[in-house]
């Protein structure tokens, strides 16, 4: 068989077998046991050229419904933002995209100062002394935090809110099953007979009865699953009460607005930086970020640059503290990860450099005002009912009449994509709607949302408890 | 390649020299020779107890990295602080440059170390 | 050209902008009214100013001083640095496919869940498994998936005395690593004179506290285990099971497959073998495939066929749980759509063949000059020592220093770690045989100097944009930032 990507010929293949010495392509494999080479061939469908698979692709793409084309008010944690064309530009250039991990530093001074450069850019934004290069995703950077916590002080037990991310907190108790590390969810403030402001935050009094000498960190997320803003130095205080460390879960664009985690008394701040100029993706590849505070430098997982210089003493980058990895220390590794997200953090890093501090401060005002707007007028359709009462930043919590999944199918047909169904993962929270608004989100589709939303709610299934 | 008299060896290139109730924990020449230009020795926390065996400290080059080993049992008395900011101490002069003293409180511990001329021989074979 | 060293930031201008956003149209939500004081950021982060021409220029340049496959021959062993192609690019940013929330209502992404079922169908077929998560990240990450479905199976069987998972001394890193990372003891087994698992040795330690065995095959020695069937055997006769790292199956696709050795966990790189690119160091993808036995374990969710929907199956009691978000790096997956689909059973097979062919080829023309420690056929990839070269003090490192000077990325040096100055040369079959014989040319030329006139290769590399960088002052005194 021929193929575009294989460039050897039937003559060059001939004089190449008689070189190795051997008459056939079967004698290269005679060292596979005659019972295990297969005599079929593998039952694939038939190849297709590129302008048939390009048809394929065509009628596959027909079957979804794609946020291109419409209106997304699904967040959740996977963010439809605005993303400018150089971004692309840059990380389609083949000699970022093609190549491998920077082993060979002399010949990827570009990717290892572009990781550098990320690498600033995230301590900036979450205030920390230094970020690796990054990791697969948020849920799987909060899973090396606590593993990192927990070797630090040698303690075994973890209190995570439960406003934190769902999908975060099923990995993390997927990967700490076997560990021995306990995990312990600190309920949200709740009380629809108390207005103080607080409805959606950490609940500190059961934080205040759960936490004790053998607490190894308090996982906070700000603004948490329901969008909404934490208090993040209080818990700091809380955790240094009984020295263990804050981990505390950001978005990277709310801190263009929000103080920074380091500021506030954060140990180690991991997330999700898809939301800096990564399409979403259906969900990955996404952008996990890792930034501490400098006594937890040495044990960071995954890839880290270092600035240094060259013989001649010019400026140049390397991979640095190898010793921690698994390549080195094989079991006594810190972790497993050897794969960052280059290109997604090569993205993000663009992304920055275009937004710039005005940029980002401006993406993430726009989210709040558009957010809010979105809140409000729902609100005054009398369609949807509060339900908490803390700030919010790009996403809120409502109760519409009818039941979010029939909502969110008829919002389907209007080309909308509605926000996230709280029932399953929160059955406190059932028939409730976390919508999310980014700046990308002009007044006219907002008007539009919240016009469908009042329609279908009035026209439709009503809400039992509603 | 040094080798001191008057100090114990362990087969995982550690030296060890007792001075009344305090024993002074290092590595040896040949074992930061191999090691290669060292970046980071993890400085162990005074007041920690070890069981002999138990990991002390990490010594880190750029390509290795090497567990130090409680040669005895014993509580981290002392530590070498000047190697958190000058890990390249231990290169320069290994035997000078310990890296923690421990209590020392059972002779028996020292049965099973090597004498410099064990050792020695010990370093010929790898 | 003028050298310019300067950071993104140390390029930044007050005032100036890069974006175009639209303009606020609804009105404007003041933080302060909203957000107590202490909330607010108050000194703004140093994210640099520039306009747009600024970025692409600094980002250009700097793509300049970095080294991808479509720049030359990358024969990094172990890493299959084969050839990407642009179709597979253009499929991945599609409209229609790239912008779809994962959580938005499976029947309005059935186009997307039809591509994860069918690459579930043919990877499944590839490896001879019965079905595959496409949840992994990457390798190791399927490494820590497969070990944590050895755990569960175990546990679910109440058989919590096996502790011990096996790896051999040839191993990549990474196996121990994620071992120790799902709460298993690691035992390393010695190779054998023919650099294979020593069956002797492995004998010795089965019992029943072994887990399972890890097994890269071929080896990362580029050689078949060809005892794997007695291997495997031995391994379940003891109650254990086998996972199969697949780094290195770009040797054997459509000519073996992991599920007829007696594998019951496999993994494969579709970065490595199914063509898509590393992007610098990721994101990766890292499916796992598993036998009858052991899917009930495999991480939720899984994407099934009802009545002609595809639909998101979490109902799975005994399942692991998630290893990441969602359904893996779907980006990359459908880049390996893309490939499987363009090259079909036999396009597959023949680029196996075609991989091993290269490797082969340059090692009958390089050992005469090199050490092969196993000089006979190899499948993908071989491993030399430079132990002859060295001797005149022309380490692995610097012949690998010597190749950047010629516009070769070298090869993997110093792994496996059971070979002394260790090169794992891996050609791929993307490689035309005039590359191949312009690489052996390199590096025969090197041998000779080597022996020659070694003053004349050292301090390489001279041509690069860096010449070579101190990584113990990097390692000593970290910088790891930049700070105005």
């Amino acid at each position: 068989m021929k193929s575009s990507y294989i460039p050897m010929t039937t003559q060059q293949q001939e004089a190449m077998l008689s070189t190795v010495g051997v008459k056939s392509l079967d004698e290269l494999f005679l060292a596979i046991p005659e019972e295990l080479r297969l005599k079929d061939d593998l039952n694939l469908p038939t190849p297709l050229s590129e302008h048939e698979l390009k048809k394929h692709m065509n009628t596959l793409a027909q079957q979804n419904f794609d946020a291109g084309w419409n209106s997304c008010f699904l967040g959740a944690g996977i963010y439809d933002h605005i993303i400018p064309s150089a971004v692309k530009h840059i990380i389609s250039r083949q000699e970022f995209y093609t190549a491998y991990t920077p082993y060979q530093p002399e010949i990827s001074q570009g990717v290892l100062q572009s990781i550098f450069e990320f690498q600033t850019m995230i301590a900036e934004l979450t205030g920390m002394d230094a970020a690796n290069a990054s990791l697969y995703d948020g849920a799987t950077a909060l899973y090396e935090a606590v593993l990192l916590a927990s070797r630090y002080n040698g303690r075994k037990e973890v209190l995570i809110a439960r406003s934190v991310n769902p999908e975060y907190r099923k990995v993390l108790y997927s990967g700490l099953r076997y560990s021995g590390i306990a995990i312990k969810e600190i309920d949200f403030n709740k009380d629809e007979n108390n207005s103080n402001g607080e409805n959606g935050t950490i609940n500190f009094e059961f934080l205040k009865s759960n936490i004790n000498k053998n607490t190894a960190a308090i996982v906070v997320q700000s603004p948490n699953f329901f969008g909404i803003v934490e208090d993040i130095k209080a818990v700091s205080q809380k955790a240094q009460e009984v020295d263990a460390l804050l981990i505390a879960v950001c978005d990277p664009i709310s801190l263009g607005v929000f103080e920074s985690p380091g500021a506030l008394g954060a140990d180690i701040v991991v997330g999700e930086a898809q939301p800096l100029g990564n399409p979403m993706n259906y969900g990955g590849p996404l952008l996990g970020y890792f930034a501490v505070k400098s006594p937890f430098i040495r044990r960071m997982p995954g890839r880290i640059v270092g600035e240094t210089t060259d013989s001649e003493g010019r400026r140049g980058f390397v991979l640095t503290l190898q010793a921690r990895e698994q390549h080195i220390r094989r079991e006594k590794a810190t972790s497993n990860v050897c794969t960052n997200q280059a290109l997604c953090a090569l993205a993000a890093t663009t992304y920055l450099s275009l937004m710039g501090k005005e940029g980002l401060k401006e993406v993430a005002s726009q989210c709040i005002s558009k957010a809010h707007y979105t809140y409000n007028s729902l609100l005054k359709t009398l369609n949807v009912s509060r339900i908490f009462d803390a700030p919010f930043f790009r996403e809120f919590v409502v109760k519409p009449k009818i039941k979010p999944d029939i909502l969110n199918e008829e919002l389907l047909t209007e080309n909308i994509i509605g926000g996230y169904d709280l029932t399953s993962e929160y059955p406190e929270l059932e028939g409730c709607w976390l919508v999310a608004v980014t700046e990308k989100r002009s007044k006219k589709e907002i008007d539009n949302f919240v016009n469908k939303v009042a329609r279908i709610c009035q026209g439709g299934i009503i809400n039992d408890e509603g | 390649m040094e080798i001191r008299e008057g100090l114990y060896y362990s087969k995982d290139h550690e030296w060890v020299r007792i001075e009344g109730d305090r024993a002074y924990i290092g590595i040896t020449d040949y074992a930061q020779d191999s090691l290669g230009s060292i970046v980071y020795v993890e400085i162990p926390k005074e007041g920690k107890a070890l069981s002999k065996g138990e990991v002390l400290s990490v010594v880190e080059s750029v390509k290795a990295a090497s567990d130090i080993f409680a040669p005895i049992s014993g509580t981290v008395v002392e530590i070498n602080q000047a190697l958190a900011d000058n890990p390249e101490l231990i290169n320069e002069s290994p035997y000078e440059n310990y890296i923690a003293i421990m209590s020392f409180e059972n002779a028996d511990d020292l049965s099973d170390l090597l004498s410099p001329t064990q050792y020695e021989e010990l370093t010929k074979g790898e | 050209m003028m050298r310019d060293e300067r950071l993104i930031f140390e390029k930044s201008v007050e005032g100036r902008i890069g974006y175009s956003l639209p303009e606020n149209d609804v009105p404007v939500v003041n933080p302060e009214e909203l957000f107590a004081g202490q909330m607010l950021r108050k000194a703004d982060p140093e994210i640099p100013e520039l306009s747009e021409v600024d970025v692409i220029r600094h980002y250009t340049n700097l793509s300049k001083r970095n080294y991808g496959v479509d720049s030359g021959f990358y024969p990094l062993g172990s890493c299959t640095m084969k050839y990407n192609p642009k179709i597979n690019e253009d499929i991945a940013s599609m409209e229609g496919i790239a912008q779809m929330h994962p959580l938005q209502n499976p029947l309005s992404a059935q186009g997307n869940l039809e591509i994860l079922y069918r690459m579930d169908k043919y990877l499944s077929e590839i490896l001879g498994m019965e079905r595959v998560t496409l949840q992994p990240a990457a390798g190791a990450q399927g490494e820590m998936t497969g070990l944590m479905i050895i755990k569960a199976y175990h546990m679910y069987r109440l058989d919590s005395k096996r502790i011990k998972i096996i790896v051999p001394d040839s191993s990549h890193g990474t196996n121990p690593a994620s071992a120790a990372l799902a709460g298993f003891e690691v035992v390393h087994i010695p190779s054998d004179d023919k650099g294979c698992v020593d069956i002797k040795a492995l004998e010795d330690i089965l019992d029943d506290t072994v887990a399972g065995l890890m097994l890269t095959n071929p080896n990362t020695l580029g050689l078949f285990e060809e005892d794997i069937l007695q291997i495997s055997k031995m391994v379940h006769e003891c109650g254990g099971l086998l996972y199969y790292d697949g780094a290195n199956m770009n040797a054997i696709m459509g000519i073996a497959r992991p599920g007829d050795m007696g594998f019951d966990i496999a993994h494969l790189n579709l970065h490595k073998t199914f063509s898509t690119p590393h992007g610098g160091g990721g994101p990766g993808s890292g499916p796992i495939g598993v036998v009858k036995e052991l899917v009930p374990f495999l991480p939720v969710p899984l994407v099934e066929k009802e009545n002609d929907y595809y639909v998101l199956d979490y109902e799975r009691p005994l399942s692991i749980g998630k290893v990441k978000s969602f359904y893996g790096n779907f980006g990359i997956i459908l880049r390996a759509y893309s490939y499987i689909r363009t090259m079909g059973a036999q396009g597959l097979k023949t680029a196996s063949q075609a991989a091993v062919l290269n490797a082969n080829y340059i090692r009958k023309k390089l050992e005469d000059l090199y050490e092969i420690p196993q000089n006979r056929i190899c499948m993908h990839e071989f491993v030399l020592s430079a132990q002859r070269q060295a001797k005149n003090g022309i380490t692995a490192l610097e012949i690998a220093k010597n190749l950047l000077d010629e516009g070769i990325h070298p090869p993997t040096i110093y792994f496996p770690l059971i070979v002394h100055e260790a090169m794992m040369i891996e050609p791929t079959e993307t490689e035309s045989p005039e590359t191949l014989d312009a690489f052996i040319e390199i590096m025969r030329r090197i041998a000779i100097k080597a022996q020659d006139d070694p003053e004349s290769l050292k301090n390489a590399p001279k041509t690069t944009y860096v010449s070579r960088l101190d990584e113990v002052k990097a390692a000593r005194t970290p910088v790891l930032r930049w700070k105005k």
